[in-house]
């Protein structure tokens, strides 16, 4: 067996690797180690997370395209799944320590803040992405109409770009260099389809 | 292999080897992506603990107002109050700031006061050293919601400004950061002008509160918390308390100040700190003290309402925020 059919060892390596850094965030914790504010950390670091399981899902299919690491695709669900995950946990970040539980006062912060706005919407997207994500989901969608509501990421990833880059106060450096990644992964998206238009397996269309 | 006749069995990579190499491949690879994992993390995650390098301050006096300011809050540590520092010229991060500004040169330094005043001349740091210091433990409150309680060691400002007789044109002060991109490699990213600049109502700057900062905890400052000479205003967002003075200009009018000129909508020139008055993006009817885990209320002028509010009256804070 080589690496690229060794489905299990691939599986492995994205469940480990994604779990890591949650869990160093949580021995940091543990170890009191997470800086002077370390809800702010906590909040910032779980953003910047969700963001980056984004923007490796996006990446899948160039990579597989251009490198044909066709191996991704099994794992592509799995990355969205994390990109969940840390959205999840950044949400409650939020209701814990910003809204202090209060969740009356959230209302007011949407409508108040467009940044919160953007970031509650982006969130909303993801949950029936969330959802579908099994095998039985696929099935019961069918293939077409699966693939079509996961192109929603796009949207979901546009939108915490946008949601990162309001929230900081002038150093934009950051969700710049997010920006110019999604910016690049999605005209790649619209250069293939300018190209030709192809016939493929359900879950390879992207 | 016996399904295998065809290929001759010296050409089997016998399955031991195959298995090891394998193992070996595997290993390799779950360790590299686990250090990449958690390499990445590390890079972004808060920096260690800082120390305190400070000299030791000798002529701290009237310790007694120390309880008077700060009700009986307790203290920040010196490590958290030096180890997450706001100085854009060193690095936003500011978990970062310290070990940043770590070779940062406050020594030889100057104050040049001129402007609006009788007598205008440049302090040297053995001279504004030589003001009889005092201890003020203040609240400090930053306008990203975070707050902090802090023993300052300097002197009132008015000292200073008395020493060059303000005229009575001079209705303002204006402050100015030392700016040196050769030290400050990293302000190109700071997305605001620099050199920082800052400013008071005169009657401000003369407010027995308003002090120049040259310590912290009995010690001199260190260079992330705007050694070394920073102004302290302590019921304003903590922006106001401008690092690293190293200009005093009286004026006769509002001068302009950084964070205004870059976001006119977001921050004012006066910067109260007011819980009724929101910041466009978030609230700031509450704080997260550093070192609890839940929030509490902000104070009207962060708790120095008796002291300064009448420096206020009359006015409209929601439109002179």
């Amino acid at each position: 067996m080589t690496f690229s059919s060794d489905t299990r060892f691939h599986r492995q390596l994205v469940v480990f690797n994604g779990l890591l850094p949650a869990l160093l965030i949580l021995l940091d914790a543990w170890r009191g180690k997470l800086g002077a504010n370390p809800v702010e950390f906590i909040t910032r670091a779980t953003g910047v997370l969700t963001l980056v399981f984004l923007v490796i899902t996006l990446m899948v299919t160039p990579l597989r395209k251009i490198y044909g690491w066709n191996w991704l695709l099994k794992q592509r669900r799995l990355l969205g799944l994390y990109a969940f995950f840390y959205g999840v946990a950044h949400l409650l970040t939020y209701l814990a320590y910003d809204r202090d539980w209060q969740l009356q006062t959230v209302i007011g912060d949407v409508y108040k803040r467009p940044f919160i706005a953007i970031g509650m919407f982006s969130f909303a997207l993801m949950i029936p992405l969330a959802v579908t994500s099994t095998n039985a989901m696929i099935k019961r969608l069918g293939g077409q109409r699966w693939a079509q509501l996961h192109r929603l990421t796009y949207y979901i990833t546009i939108g915490g770009v946008l949601h990162y880059y309001i929230i900081v106060k002038s150093d934009i450096t950051y969700p710049l260099i997010f920006a110019i990644i999604v910016a690049v992964l999605l005209a790649y998206r619209v250069m293939m389809s300018l190209k030709k238009p192809e016939v493929l397996h359900p879950e390879l269309r992207e | 292999m016996s399904g295998s006749p065809k290929i001759p069995s010296s050409e089997i990579t016998p399955e031991e080897a195959f298995l090891n190499r394998r193992f070996f491949m595997k290993s390799a690879i779950s360790a590299g992506s686990t250090l990449a994992t958690a390499g990445l993390y590390r890079t972004f995650a808060p920096r260690p603990e800082v120390k305190n390098n400070g000299a030791a301050i000798t002529t701290v006096a009237e310790p007694a107002l120390r309880t008077a300011l700060a009700a009986d809050e307790k203290l920040n540590s010196f490590t958290e109050i030096a180890g997450y520092n706001n100085y854009y010229e060193f690095s936003t991060d500011k978990s970062e700031v310290a070990a940043k500004a770590k070779d940062f040169i406050t020594d030889p330094w100057s104050v040049q006061v001129g402007g609006l005043v009788q007598k205008p001349r440049t302090f040297d740091l053995a001279e504004l050293l030589k003001f009889e210091s005092v201890e003020r433990t203040y609240r400090f409150r930053c306008v990203e919601g975070w707050s902090m309680v802090i023993p300052w060691v300097g002197f009132p400002l008015s000292k200073l400004l008395s020493m060059v007789e303000p005229t009575s044109a001079a209705t303002h002060v204006a402050f100015e950061t030392y700016y040196d991109i050769k030290q400050m490699p990293d302000s190109g990213s700071a997305g605001i002008d620099l050199p920082y600049v800052e400013g008071l109502r005169l009657d401000e700057a003369m407010h027995p509160l308003t002090l120049l900062a040259t310590g912290l905890y009995g010690k001199t400052l260190p260079n992330q918390n705007g050694a070394p000479i920073r102004l302290v205003v302590p019921w304003k967002y903590g922006f106001k308390s401008i690092k690293s003075v190293v200009k005093i200009t009286l004026m006769d009018r509002e001068p302009p100040t950084t964070w205004s000129l870059a976001n006119p909508g977001e921050y004012g020139f006066y910067s109260n700190v007011n819980p009724t008055v929101d910041h466009p993006r978030w609230s700031q009817a509450r704080e997260r003290r550093i070192g609890e885990v839940g929030s509490r209320e902000t104070l009207m002028f962060n708790g120095y309402a008796e002291q300064v509010a009448h420096l206020y009256a009359g006015m409209d804070l929601k439109e002179d925020f």
